[in-house]
């Protein structure tokens, strides 16, 4: 087997006297859906930002072998510009600038596809962070805070979309969740973040039987 | 009557200074945030560069483009001196522009002297509506409207032009689609340098040049500018006509001196009716 597409090794990232990772350990395998889940304040956007190559590590290493797409926190679009806009400005570093893959794979973007993106809806805004990064046809994606300020019914059909990906194409995904029910359902093992350290780490099964994360993350029922 | 058309169509190309000036400035604005005090430098440097290659045998057309050329890359320089460095702020930036335009005064007086300049425009002049006016005023009026049709045309349909529009938006997430967001602000720097140098290349035959000519030049694009809220070209350009045409109508009708006035009483006018307007927008949100 190759080795990992993303993997953090001993990895310390501070702002200025704050360390917000503090000996991170997490990797993440071609084909796999990987959850990190934890609170407010743990570092996981941190995490996402040093795998980017926006914030560097203050000490051990955060490598990405392949293309890495990311969707941000908050969705992030470019507000003022057209879905389609967004989309081809997902394949930046790409000679290729074609969006008909993507209004395939979420046909629902197809109908707005002239109007400014600023103006969705934020279901739609995440649909096309999504497709903005799928643009880069990446490797692995990362994906920070999916459901977040979403309905349900919505965060559902994208966790769908996800799902999908990973079985038809076997894009590698990094769900960075608060919400640990949908994270630990939808990915096969996960991580816990909690100040800046992995608290716990396994299969989904074995996540969800901890007693640590049914009482933390699970509202003490298990899933 | 005819004074007042002739008044309205200099005052016309003189605006249109303005508002490339303002757009320039609107250009490095949107993409870094920082205000460009050196913007008025550029269109010097564009004439006072048009005015020594024509003089040394260049012919028009070569010349004035070799001029924008020049104030393009020094628009380059500037940016990379002002943003170049990681972790520089806007208004560290604002500062570097400032001081980098008092420096430029040493450096043209040194390379141009302090004598103003100027060279031969398009010759001649035209009658429109029965009245005379300078073929180079005509000429910067047609140049003008072009050339924000094409700033509309580039921001609006290429992919460059958009991921500028993407880094004034969002330069977060321009950064995770891996649009290099210093390197399209540097970009930014060379347009406003090209858009300033133009500007210069246009009214010197109009206007003669001194090393110090960017003051009037920069307070009335800012003021322009400002119109715009220092975001929207096609607002400069609006903003920059009035002003060219409020001034002239002010020294033909009034005084000369008093020309600067105007632009700094609707510049503060603007100011105080943006500040007004915030606590409305802010409630509203």
């Amino acid at each position: 087997m190759s080795g990992p597409l993303i993997e953090a090794s001993s990895l310390v990232v501070r702002y200025g006297a704050a360390t917000a990772l503090d000996g991170v350990d997490l990797h993440v395998r071609a084909g796999e859906l990987v959850a990190l889940i934890g609170p407010n304040g743990a570092g996981k956007t941190t995490l996402v930002n040093t795998l980017a190559g926006i914030v560097p590590p203050a000490a051990g290493t955060a490598s990405v072998r392949g293309r890495l797409g990311v969707v941000p926190e908050g969705r992030q679009v470019f507000g003022s510009l057209s879905v389609d806009d967004n989309l081809r400005l997902g394949a930046w570093r790409l000679r290729g600038r074609d969006t008909s893959a993507i209004y395939e794979l979420l046909p629902e973007l197809v109908r707005v596809r002239r109007q400014a993106a600023g103006s969705l809806s934020g279901g739609q805004q995440q649909m096309v962070a999504v497709g903005r990064a799928l643009m880069g046809r990446p490797e692995v994606l990362v994906v920070d805070e999916l459901s977040l300020g979403l309905a349900p019914i919505v965060v559902a059909s994208l966790a769908a979309h996800l799902r999908r990906l990973n079985a038809e194409t076997g894009l590698a995904v990094l769900l960075i969740e608060q919400n640990a029910r949908l994270a630990l359902r939808l990915c096969t093992r996960g991580y816990v973040l909690e100040s800046g350290r992995i608290a716990a780490s396994g299969t989904s099964e074995e996540l969800s039987r901890s007693a640590d994360v049914v009482r933390a993350y699970l509202g003490g029922v298990p899933t | 009557m005819s004074d007042f058309l002739q008044y309205l169509l200099t005052g016309l190309g003189i605006g249109c200074a303005f508002a490339l000036v303002g757009s320039g400035l609107i250009a490095i604005y949107r993409v870094t945030h920082v205000v460009n005090f050196a913007q008025g430098g550029f269109a010097v440097i564009g004439g006072m560069c048009a005015s020594s290659f024509l003089t040394a045998g260049l012919p028009h057309g070569v010349a004035e483009i070799l001029a924008i050329a020049v104030a393009a890359a020094v628009g380059l320089a500037v940016g990379v001196v002002a943003i170049g460095r990681p972790g520089t702020s806007p208004r560290q930036g604002l500062i570097i522009t400032l001081g980098l335009g008092i420096l430029a005064y040493a450096a043209e007086v040194l390379i141009w002297g302090d004598q103003p300049r100027s060279f031969d425009g398009v010759p001649g002049a035209t009658t429109l509506l029965g009245v005379r006016v300078p073929t180079q005023y005509l000429l910067i009026i047609a140049v003008t409207v072009l050339v924000f049709a094409l700033l509309g045309l580039f921001f609006a349909r290429t992919d460059v032009g958009k991921a500028l529009s993407a880094c004034a938006a969002n330069p977060y997430a321009a950064r995770l689609v891996g649009i290099g967001v210093t390197r399209m602000g540097l970009l930014s720097f060379a347009l406003g340098g090209a858009l300033g140098g133009l500007a210069g290349v246009l009214v010197s035959p109009v206007q003669q040049v001194t090393f110090d000519s960017d003051v009037l030049l920069i307070v009335n694009g800012f003021a322009a500018a400002i119109l715009g809220a220092l975001t929207r070209p096609i607002l400069a350009l609006a903003g920059g006509l009035l002003l060219g045409v409020a001034q002239t109508l002010v020294a033909g009708y009034g005084s000369g001196a008093h020309q600067t006035d105007v632009a700094l009483a609707l510049m503060l006018a603007v100011l105080i009716w943006q500040a007004a307007r915030q606590p409305t927008v802010e409630e509203a949100r």
